[in-house]
C-alpha cells in the first residue's frame, strides 16, 4: 500500500496507508499530541483550527491558511504544514504577530488565538495587510476583534523573521507518481485520474473537501472510496485567449477571484465574501459547480456570463452550457464515470453585477444571490441574462424577467414591470436564512438596484466591498 | 503599585504560542470518551429504548442509561428537576437519554447517533404564546411597583404603547463545553471547563453518592464563558466522573459543536410589552411593562434572570409610577441560562424602547427624551424596587460622550444625508447603561483566596475566581503584587481549585474581581501584616513606619529585599501562608416583596453607535461608536478597554446578526456557525472609539474604588439597534416596529412597513 509524506513543522512525515479521511485536526491533537490547533467547530466556520500550508505552484512556493478541521490527510501529500507550535524561534522567540497580539492585548481567552495567529502568519508571509478579509474566517467571541486588528497592522510593520525556513527544495523531491491508499486513489495525472475514474466512477471526487469535509464531521458518513484530484495540475490551469477564460475544474476560488478582478470586478467582489480565506483556499471551482447546491455562489455570475463547461470521460470531452448542466435539485448533467474538466467564460464587456444576500456579510452562505448581465444599447435593452441562487432549487436564469426586459426601454417602468415576473420565475423557500417573502421582495429590489447603478452610478447603494459609499 | 498599570493578560505569551492547555488539552493515561444520544422530539413518553446498534458500534465499550446511575441523576444548579439522562419522559429535541462511552470521541459521536428510540409524543409547548395559554410557569408571575403606575397613566399627558419580540442569543465561546475525571483511591479529580468548580464538585459528588471532600475540581482556563459554563458544564462533569469510577479509568467528555449548540441553555428570549404615559417633554409620568421570558423545560438559573430583567426596566431613568409583571415561562425547549447580563439587558432594552417611542412620538431627539429622564442626585434616584440610587453619574458620562462623539452635528448631517441619499439611510442613537453590580442571591456574595509566601520571595496565588478570558487571574495577581510591592512576575497564578478555596461562587454577575479581588487582599495583608511586625521587630521601628515597594520592604534608613525578608521570617518560625475572605456589605433583597438593596452600587456607560441601512435589502453596518464607560479606578485600563470593547460587539450581535431559529417542531435550525452568526472581523465599528470616565471613582469601598466590568458595557450593544430604528424611521412616519435581532430581513420588512408595503 502507498505512503503519504509531508512536512510538519519542518519535520518529515511519513504515513503508511492512513485513513483517507481522517482530518489533519484529528491527526495533530490525537496522534501527535499537537494540542495547539484547537477544535471550535469542527466545520471550517470558525477558524480555531486554522493551519498554514506551503506548497509548490508552478514551482513557486505559496503559503495558504486552512481549517485543518475538514482538510484530510491525503491532501497533505507534497505540501509543508506549519501549526502555531512552529513559528516561534528555535530560542523561544515568538513571531511577529505572536509578539503584536501578546502586546495589544488581542488574546483574552486565548481559544481563537492560534487560528488567528496562523492565519496572520500566512498573511504576513505574503505581506498581505487586507485584514478584514485575511481574517473574515476566524471567529472570536471575546475581544470585538479591534485589538487584534490593531496587532496585525502592528506586525505588518515588522520584517520577517530570519528563522522562517524555504523548504521550496525539499517539497520538489516529494512530489512522485500515482498514489493508491486503502479507499483512496491520489492521481499524479489527469489522463490517469480520467481513466480511473471510468472505472471507478461510484468514488467520492475530493478537490477541496471544504463541503465534503463535513460529511465526514458532521454527518458521520463513510465517504470511501475515495479520489483525490487536489496534485492534478491538469485541472489547475488558467489560460486567457481573445475569446474568453479557460479555467480549471480544480482552480481554487481564490485564484478565481483573482482572474476576475479585471474581467468581471463585481463577480470578483463577490468571491471575496465566498466562504473565508481559508475556504477559498481549499474550495475548487468544479467543487463548488458539480455539488450542485441551490445556494452555491459562483452558479449564478457564471450563469449569467454564458459560461460553458468542459466534461469529461475517459478522453471523450463534451461541452454543456452551465445553465443546462442543473437539471433540478441534486441532479446534474452529468454520465457515470464524467467529471467537471473545466470551464469557459466567453470575453465580453463587463455589465455584470452581481449581489450577495447573506445574514452575516463574511463567511456566510447566501440567503439569495443574484447575477444581472443586461444589454442596453439606444436606450433598449438587449439582452438579459439574469441568474439567481437560492430562489429555486437550483441555479436557475430567470427567463420571465429576461422576456420582460428584453426589447423594452431600459426605463424605471420597465423595471416595474419586470419586478412582477420574478413571482412566475421563481417560488422561493423559507429556510434559516430567510423567508419566501423576503427572497422575493430582495429579489425584484436587486433588479431595482442594478438599474439605481447602471443609471445613477452616483447614487450610493452598497454598503460594503467594491462600490460600498 | 501594579494595580492601575495596563498589564497585559498573565496567558498571552501561551495563548499566542499553543502552550496554554483548555480541558481537552490535558493529557490523560489512556481515557474513554463519551457522547450523549439525544432526543429527537421536543415532548413525548419513551415508549422504548433500543441501544443495540450502539452497543455493537465500533469502538463501543458501554452505554449507559439512567438505571446504570450509581446515585443522583440530576445535573440542575439549584431545583433537582433536569435529569442528566432523561427518565420515562423528554422534553425538548435534544435532551440527553443515554450516554455512550467509547474508545474514541469520533467513535463514541459515531455509536450515540445509532440509538432506536420510540416516543408517544406528548404536546409540546415550544412558544411564549404557547406556554402562556397553557398557563405554564416556573412560578407565579412577579411585580414590582412603585407609586401609582394605573393612577398616573390615567392622568398622563400623551401615553404610547407596543411590544417587542427580542431574540435569545448562543454563547459561541469558541472552546465547547468539556470535562474529564480521573479516579483515585476512591475519590475523583476533574478538570472542568467551568465558571463554577464548587458546582462541579458538588454535582459530582451527588451523582456520585460521596461527600464533596472526595471530588476534587480544578479548572485553570476557559475558552470563553460569558455564562454558558455557569451551570451547563455539569452534564459533561458528572458523566466523566461516573464513567471513571464505574471503569476506573480517565474517561473525558467534550461536546461537538452542534451538540453544544443543540444541548446547552442560551440567553433567555423575551418579549416585552409596554404603555407609557409622559409629558411633552417625554418625561416619564407612568410606565407599565409586562415582560415574558421563555425559560426553556428546566428551571436552572431562570428565576434570578428574570428577576434581573425587572431589576433592570429602569435601566438609567427614574420611573415615578412603575409596575413591572414578569412570567416565567416553561416550554419543550432548552433550559435558557445565564448569559452576560443575566436578564438585565433584555430589561434595558424594553426602556430603551420606551424612549425611542416616545421620542418619536413627540418628534424630539430620543437623546433629549433619554436625558430628562435619567435619575436625579438628590431627587428623582429611587428605582422600582426602592433602593436609592447614591452614586448617580449618568448625565455627566452623557455630556462628555455628546461632547467627544460629536453627536449633534453628526445628527445633523445624517438627516442631510437621508434627504439626498434615495437607497442608503443613516441612522445614530446613544444609549446609556446604569447596571446594578452584586449577585440577587445575597450569600452568593462571598469569597475566598490562599495565599502562600514562599522562602524565596515567590508567592502563589489562589482564589475562587475562575479565568474565562476576562483577565480575572491577571488583575487579582496585581492586587497581590500592590499589597507586597512586588512585581508581578513574583506572583504565581494558579489553577482554581476546590481543594485550595472552598465553597466559591460562580465566576459571574461580574462579582470576579470586586470579590476575588477583596479576598485576595485581605490574605495578602495579613501576611504582609506579620512580616511587617517580624521586620518592625528586627528593626526596632513601628509597624506603620515600614513600606512595601519595588521589590523591597523598608522603614527608617533600614531595608530589605522582600525575598529576603521572606527568608529570614521563615527563619523567625513567621506563618507565610493565610487565606482571605470577603462578603458584600449593606446589601439585602427580598425579592418577593421587590424592595431592597439588591446591589452594592451601578456601573455607567454609554455609546454613540452610527449605521447604515439598504433599503432595498436591509443590509446594514454600524459605521461609528464611541464609548464612554465608568470602570471607577480601573485595575488594569488594557484589561477593562478589552472588555468593553468585546462586549459592545458581543451585544450589537446580539441586536443585529445572531439569531436563533427553529422550525414548527422544536429542533433548533442555527446549531453551527454556518447558520448562527456572530459577529465577524468587518462588522466591528470601523471607527470605534472606547474611553474609560477619568473621573470615576467607586463611592463605595470596592478592590482599589474600581468598579465592575464584565457586563455593563454589554448592553451599550443595544445602542446599535436604536441606531437602525432611527435609520429605519427616515424611511416613513410610522414608529418602526422592529423586533430583534434586527436582521435584514427585519431591516427591510420595517422599512416597507414605513413605506406602506407589506410582505
Amino acid at each position: 500500500m502507498g505512503q503519504i509524506r509531508f512536512l510538519l513543522n519542518g519535520d518529515d512525515v511519513v504515513l503508511d496507508n492512513p485513513n483517507p479521511t481522517e482530518t489533519l485536526l484529528d491527526f495533530l491533537r490525537e496522534n501527535r499530541k499537537l494540542k495547539g490547533t484547537k477544535e471550535g467547530c469542527n466545520e471550517g466556520d470558525c477558524g480555531a483550527c486554522t493551519v498554514s500550508i506551503a506548497a509548490l505552484e508552478d514551482g513557486r512556493l505559496t503559503h495558504r491558511a486552512l481549517n485543518a478541521c475538514i482538510l484530510f490527510l491525503p491532501q497533505l501529500h507534497g505540501k509543508s504544514v506549519r501549526t502555531v507550535e512552529g513559528i516561534s524561534a528555535p530560542d523561544g522567540r515568538l513571531h511577529p504577530v505572536q509578539q503584536a497580539l501578546v502586546e495589544y492585548h488581542g488574546s483574552q481567552c486565548g481559544f481563537c488565538t492560534p487560528g488567528f495567529v496562523m492565519s496572520m502568519y500566512t498573511a504576513h508571509r505574503d505581506g498581505r495587510q487586507d485584514f478584514d478579509d485575511v481574517l473574515a474566517g476566524n471567529l472570536c467571541r471575546c475581544t470585538g476583534y479591534a485589538p487584534i486588528i490593531r496587532a496585525a497592522e502592528a506586525a505588518a510593520k515588522v520584517a520577517q523573521p530570519d528563522w522562517l525556513a524555504d523548504e521550496a527544495d525539499q517539497l520538489a523531491a516529494m512530489a512522485g507518481g500515482d498514489i493508491t491508499l486503502d479507499g483512496a486513489f491520489l492521481p499524479a495525472t489527469l489522463d490517469s485520474f480520467a481513466d480511473w475514474y471510468v472505472e471507478n466512477p461510484d468514488a467520492t471526487i475530493v478537490g477541496g473537501a471544504t463541503d465534503l469535509g463535513l460529511w465526514v464531521t458532521k454527518l458521520m458518513r463513510n465517504l470511501l472510496p475515495t479520489v483525490f484530484v487536489h496534485r492534478l495540475e491538469g485541472l489547475q490551469q488558467i489560460e486567457t485567449t481573445d475569446e474568453g477564460i479557460r479555467i480549471g475544474a480544480g482552480v481554487t476560488v481564490a485564484r478565481v477571484r483573482g482572474a476576475m478582478v479585471d474581467r468581471h470586478p463585481d463577480f470578483a467582489e463577490m468571491l471575496r465574501r465566498y466562504g473565508s480565506v481559508q475556504v477559498r483556499n481549499s474550495a475548487t471551482i468544479g467543487g463548488n459547480i458539480a455539488n450542485g447546491s441551490p445556494i452555491g455562489d459562483s452558479p449564478p455570475p457564471l450563469i449569467a456570463l454564458g459560461t460553458v463547461l468542459t466534461l469529461r470521460r475517459g478522453s471523450e470531452r463534451r461541452e454543456v452550457l452551465l445553465e443546462d448542466f442543473y437539471i433540478s435539485y441534486g441532479k446534474q448533467d452529468r454520465q457515470t464515470g464524467e467529471f467537471v474538466e473545466s470551464l469557459f467564460i466567453p470575453t465580453q464587456a463587463d455589465t455584470l453585477a452581481v449581489y450577495k444576500i447573506s445574514k452575516r456579510f463574511d463567511q456566510d452562505i447566501s440567503a439569495l444571490n443574484a447575477a444581472f448581465n443586461i444589454t442596453v444599447e439606444g436606450g433598449k435593452v438587449t439582452a438579459a441574462r439574469i441568474a439567481f441562487g437560492g430562489m429555486a432549487a437550483m441555479p436557475q436564469r430567470a427567463s420571465n424577467v429576461e422576456n420582460a426586459l428584453v426589447g423594452q426601454p431600459w426605463i424605471e417602468a420597465t423595471v416595474e414591470a419586470a419586478c412582477e415576473a420574478f413571482a412566475q420565475d421563481y417560488t422561493p423557500i423559507k429556510d434559516v436564512r430567510g423567508t419566501a417573502a423576503y427572497r422575493l421582495r430582495t429579489a425584484q429590489n436587486l433588479l431595482r438596484r442594478y438599474f439605481h447603478e447602471s443609471t445613477n452610478p452616483l447614487t450610493e447603494t452598497r454598503i460594503v466591498g467594491r462600490g460600498a459609499a | 503599585m501594579s494595580v492601575a498599570k495596563p498589564n497585559p493578560h498573565d496567558s498571552g505569551p501561551i495563548h499566542v504560542s499553543g502552550v496554554a492547555r483548555y480541558t481537552d488539552d490535558i493529557p490523560l493515561a489512556d481515557p474513554v470518551h463519551l457522547a450523549f444520544g439525544l432526543s429527537s422530539v421536543a415532548h413525548a413518553k419513551l415508549t422504548s429504548v433500543n441501544l443495540d446498534a450502539v452497543r455493537a458500534a465500533d469502538g463501543v465499550i458501554e452505554v449507559l442509561t439512567a438505571a446504570d446511575l450509581p446515585a443522583e441523576n440530576d445535573v440542575s444548579p439549584a431545583a433537582h428537576d433536569e435529569p442528566m439522562l432523561a427518565v420515562d419522559t423528554v422534553h425538548f429535541v435534544g435532551q440527553p437519554i443515554f450516554l455512550v462511552v467509547a474508545t474514541s470521541h469520533r467513535a463514541a459521536r459515531v455509536a450515540a447517533q445509532l440509538g432506536e428510540i420510540k416516543y408517544e409524543e406528548l404536546p409540546a409547548l415550544l412558544t411564549i404564546d404557547a406556554a402562556m395559554a397553557a398557563d405554564s410557569k416556573f412560578e407565579d408571575a412577579m411585580t414590582f411597583q412603585n407609586g401609582d403606575a394605573d393612577g398616573a397613566m390615567a392622568t398622563s399627558d400623551r401615553q404610547v404603547e407596543g411590544s417587542m419580540e427580542i431574540g435569545g442569543q448562543e454563547h459561541f465561546y469558541l472552546e465547547g463545553q468539556a470535562a474529564s475525571a480521573q479516579p483515585n483511591e476512591g475519590d475523583v479529580l476533574v478538570h472542568s471547563s467551568t465558571q463554577h468548580p464548587t458546582e462541579i464538585q458538588h454535582k459530582v459528588a451527588e451523582g456520585l453518592g460521596i461527600p464533596m471532600n472526595a471530588v476534587r475540581v480544578e479548572t485553570r482556563r476557559m475558552g470563553g464563558g460569558f455564562g454558558g459554563k455557569e451551570s451547563q458544564g455539569n452534564s459533561l462533569a458528572v458523566a466523566s466522573a461516573v464513567v471513571a469510577m464505574r471503569l476506573n479509568r480517565p474517561a473525558k467528555m467534550r461536546y461537538d459543536r452542534d451538540d453544544d449548540m443543540i444541548i446547552t441553555g442560551k440567553r433567555h428570549d423575551f418579549r416585552i410589552k409596554y404603555k407609557a404615559g409622559f409629558d411633552s417633554t417625554g418625561r416619564l409620568q407612568s410606565v407599565i411593562f409586562e415582560q415574558f421570558a421563555k425559560c426553556g423545560w428546566a428551571m436552572d438559573l431562570s428565576l434570578p434572570v428574570a428577576d434581573r430583567a425587572m431589576l433592570h426596566a429602569d435601566n438609567a431613568y427614574y420611573l415615578p409610577n412603575v409596575r413591572i409583571l414578569s412570567h416565567r415561562l416553561k416550554t419543550n425547549t432548552v433550559s435558557n441560562t445565564a448569559y452576560r447580563g443575566f436578564g438585565g439587558p433584555q430589561g434595558v432594552v424594553g426602556i430603551e424602547r420606551v424612549m425611542d417611542h416616545i421620542a418619536h412620538d413627540l418628534g424630539l431627539d430620543p437623546l433629549a427624551v433619554r436625558r430628562v429622564n435619567f435619575y436625579g442626585t438628590d431627587d428623582r434616584n429611587v428605582t422600582p424596587y426602592h433602593m436609592i440610587v447614591e452614586d448617580n453619574v449618568m448625565p455627566e458620562i452623557t455630556d462628555e460622550l455628546v461632547e467627544t462623539s460629536n453627536y449633534a452635528a453628526r445628527r445633523t448631517e445624517i438627516a442631510e444625508f437621508n434627504k439626498t441619499s434615495p437607497i442608503l439611510k443613516r441612522g445614530i442613537a446613544l444609549t446609556p447603561v446604569k447596571f446594578g453590580i452584586s449577585f440577587t442571591l445575597t450569600h452568593l456574595n462571598q469569597a475566598g483566596a490562599l495565599v502562600h509566601v514562599y522562602s524565596d520571595g515567590s508567592i502563589h496565588l489562589n482564589h475562587g475566581g475562575t479565568e474565562m478570558g476576562q483577565g480575572l487571574f491577571t488583575k487579582i495577581a496585581q492586587v497581590a503584587a500592590t499589597v507586597f510591592g512586588v512585581d508581578l512576575a513574583d506572583i504565581k497564578i494558579t489553577a482554581t481549585d476546590t481543594a485550595k478555596v472552598p465553597n466559591t461562587s460562580a465566576t459571574a454577575a461580574s462579582s470576579g474581581a470586586d470579590l476575588n479581588g477583596m479576598a485576595c487582599k485581605a490574605a495578602c495583608e495579613t501576611i504582609r501584616e506579620r512580616l511587617s511586625a517580624f521586620a518592625a521587630e528586627t528593626w526596632g521601628v513601628s509597624v506603620d513606619q515600614i513600606v512595601y515597594g519595588d521589590n523591597t520592604v523598608s522603614a527608617g534608613g533600614n531595608s530589605m529585599a522582600f525575598a529576603e525578608l521572606a527568608a529570614a521570617a521563615y527563619g523567625a518560625r513567621i506563618q507565610l501562608s493565610a487565606t482571605g475572605f470577603y462578603k458584600t456589605p449593606k446589601i439585602k433583597w427580598d425579592r418577593f416583596a421587590g424592595k431592597g438593596r439588591p446591589f452594592l452600587y451601578f456601573s455607567y456607560g454609554a455609546a454613540v453607535t452610527e449605521v447604515v441601512i439598504d433599503t432595498l435589502t436591509g443590509e446594514n453596518r454600524i459605521l461609528r461608536t464611541d464609548i464612554l464607560h465608568d470602570v471607577g479606578r480601573s485595575l488594569n485600563p488594557a484589561l477593562d478597554i478589552g472588555q468593553i470593547e468585546g462586549a459592545y460587539v458581543q451585544g450589537a450581535g446580539w441586536m443585529t446578526t445572531e439569531e436563533l431559529v427553529w422550525d414548527d417542531n422544536g429542533k433548533l435550525w442555527t446549531h453551527a456557525p454556518s447558520t448562527y452568526k456572530i459577529p465577524a472581523c468587518s462588522d466591528r465599528p470601523k471607527e470605534f472609539n472606547v474611553a474609560l470616565w477619568e473621573r470615576g471613582e467607586n463611592v463605595e469601598d470596592t478592590i482599589y474604588k474600581s468598579k465592575a466590568v464584565g457586563e455593563p458595557p454589554f448592553n451599550l450593544g443595544i445602542s446599535a439597534f436604536m441606531a437602525l430604528s432611527d435609520a429605519v424611521a427616515s424611511c416613513g412616519d410610522a414608529y418602526p416596529d422592529m423586533d430583534a435581532p434586527a436582521t435584514s430581513e427585519r431591516v427591510l420588512k420595517t422599512v416597507d412597513m414605513e413605506k406602506g408595503i407589506t410582505w
